[in-house]
């Protein structure tokens, strides 16, 4: 064991599952440059016509663009909240915390099918039509987990005494919050955010119960599977998000990396 | 769905605050000065926005679930035809493929959490003792996938699988076979295999970071003692990352036995699990008291695995 060289076999191993974990999303990015409408081999041509069509295409750009204001909305929200509980939890002594930080932390668990139906119950009972509001609220309750695990490790991570010294100083706890605590966890707050965003930009199982008439895109990517001529087209666009997704969450990863 | 996508390289873990900031949030410095808001008020404004907002969308969907499940008929309205009864559970019972798919889902997810983990265990020792200085860059190589959408992964196994998909035109093409496979797509192994290839990635985390915080002066010392790897291994390295395996087993059980998703994409009417008949009574049925009593048997049979989770995991172990 104290020989730390890899050994073959192992290092073989790990670089085979990767290759294995890398084929498919290889696979998708050759097809949606891949002359043919159907995906087999042997490829007939390679062409950036289906890059072409998705910007003439309305209703992707339509549910591209609904996801994009979803995932703002909801980020935002769940970012907000998870600042609130983070500090509560972090800095507050109260009876119904053990209740406030269950009620946070219980969304990571629960099956979404369960809490699309439910959801989907409420609005309906409460006659609220399925919109895109109604996904970003689901949304905005599923990536609070992440916002408040993300925000309060930030707070762990310094000393209480900071506050107390602002005080001291004449600030009030609101301008304490505002003036020291805030920009302390700033990096946090974004890689919370960003998170928040990635969480609900590629959510489906929930905004399949509650999207309505306004698909969002991968709502609207999984209605359009059936047409076998159109998949090139959403492969494309399912190219292009993916680049974006990945580059926010490189992004997040560098700004929770600053934390320490 | 954005399920388990913690998203970080090493879970965030939440330290306890230090005994300092325990007395300062006790309320050393409550009502101080009296300018401005003081920390009282400053708690109701903290407090109330996050509690409305999770007793609104949460609980009371949830609580609101419950009630339906005890309807004993099937009206959608919330102020009429309340008749409370146990029929739907009493249907539920009595109607044995619904237990035999509760069953075959939890199989499902036996079968896919034990593979993730167990492929994933080479993975995680790989980078925890022998990537050497590359391992962050190994890492991140591993975690690249499982940042990507989960459902274009999904959808790329279903153009894969296809009975005109990728496998079957390349090994038509290579002459193997002369007729396209069709037990490739559409059933439980197809299911089976989409789901531990999401899963990889994710289950390799908790026991890297179990992995990881093993001292190496326990090696050196086991190795004093003339302890052979073999015996090493068996003796220090596993039972230490046990705790980790464990989470890694939970992290993917618990999503996993919930799943409809995958099922609906690659499985087809052959390959449904549980979650595809609560769907199903939302959806296409409507029969909202039958898939909420559906719902609350899943509900339970979640919250009874986290409890047992949390039995067998200390939390702090993970947390460390």
């Amino acid at each position: 064991m104290s020989n730390r060289r890899a050994p073959f076999p192992l290092s073989l191993y790990y670089f085979s599952i990767i290759a294995f974990l890398y084929l498919p999303i290889a696979v998708l990015f050759l097809f949606s440059i891949n002359t043919n409408t159907t995906f087999s081999f042997p490829l007939k041509g390679l062409t950036l016509d289906w890059y072409q069509k998705l910007f003439q295409a309305d209703a992707v750009l339509r549910a591209a663009r609904n996801s994009l204001i979803v995932a703002s909305g909801s980020s935002f929200a769940a970012t907000l909240l998870g600042i609130m509980v983070s500090i509560l939890m972090m800095r507050y002594q109260f009876r119904s915390k053990t209740l406030l930080l269950g009620l946070a932390a219980l969304p990571l668990i629960v099956p979404y099918v369960v809490l699309g139906v439910a959801l989907l119950l409420l609005f309906s009972v409460l006659h609220v039509d399925r919109s895109l509001l109604t996904v970003g609220i689901a949304h905005t309750v599923v990536a609070l987990p992440y916002t408040l695990l993300i925000i309060a490790s930030r707070l762990a991570g310094f000393d209480a005494s900071i506050e107390e010294a602002a005080m001291d100083l004449g600030a009030d706890y609101p301008t304490t919050l505002r003036r020291v605590v805030l920009p302390l966890i700033l990096p946090a707050i974004v890689s919370a955010w960003l998170t928040a965003f990635t969480v609900s930009f590629d959510e489906f199982a929930l905004a399949l119960f509650l999207a309505g008439t306004q698909p969002t895109f991968p709502v609207y990517l999984f209605s359009q599977l059936r047409f076998a001529n159109r998949l090139p087209i959403m492969i494309a666009l399912a190219v292009l998000l993916m680049i974006g997704t990945l580059t926010l969450v490189f992004i997040a990863e560098r700004f929770r990396r600053r934390e320490t | 769905m954005g399920r388990g996508k913690g998203r970080s390289v090493t879970t965030p873990a939440p330290t306890l605050p230090s005994p300092k900031s325990e007395a300062f949030g006790g309320g050393v410095l409550k009502g101080r000065r009296g300018r401005g808001l003081d920390r009282r008020s400053t708690f109701l404004i903290l407090y109330l926005p996050p509690l409305i907002w999770l007793g609104l969308f949460f609980l009371i969907p949830i609580l609101l679930m419950a009630a339906f499940s005890f309807r004993a008929d099937t009206y959608g309205a919330l102020f009429e035809n309340w008749n409370l009864g146990l029929n739907q559970y009493a249907t539920v019972v009595a109607t044995g493929s619904y237990w035999r798919l509760l069953a075959v889902s939890s199989l499902m997810a036996l079968v896919i959490s034990i593979s993730a983990v167990a492929l994933s265990y080479p993975l995680s020792y790989f980078l925890a003792f022998h990537a050497g200085k590359r391992a962050g860059l190994y890492l991140v190589l591993l975690l690249v996938p499982f940042w990507t959408s989960y459902l274009l992964r999904v959808m790329a196994w279903k153009i894969m699988l296809g009975t005109d998909g990728v496998i079957n035109s390349l090994l038509m093409y290579t002459g193997v076979i002369k007729e396209p496979l069709e037990a490739l797509l559409y059933n439980r192994s197809a299911v089976i295999l989409t789901l531990i290839y999401v899963w990889i990635p994710f289950a390799a985390l908790p026991i890297l970071a179990a992995l990881q915080r093993i001292e190496w002066t326990l090696f050196e010392a086991a190795a004093d003692l003339g302890a052979r790897p073999y015996h090493q291994f068996m003796r220090i390295t596993l039972p230490l990352s046990l705790p980790g395996v464990l989470a890694a087993f939970f992290m993917v059980f618990i999503p996993t036995i919930g799943e409809y998703v995958t099922p609906l994409l690659v499985g087809g009417s052959r390959g449904f699990m549980y979650g595809n008949i609560i769907q199903d009574f939302f959806t296409k049925a409507a029969n909202w008291p039958l898939g909420s009593a559906l719902s609350m048997i899943m509900l339970a049979a979640t919250l009874i695995l986290v409890f047992i989770a949390t039995r067998l995991i200390k939390l702090e172990d993970l947390l460390q």
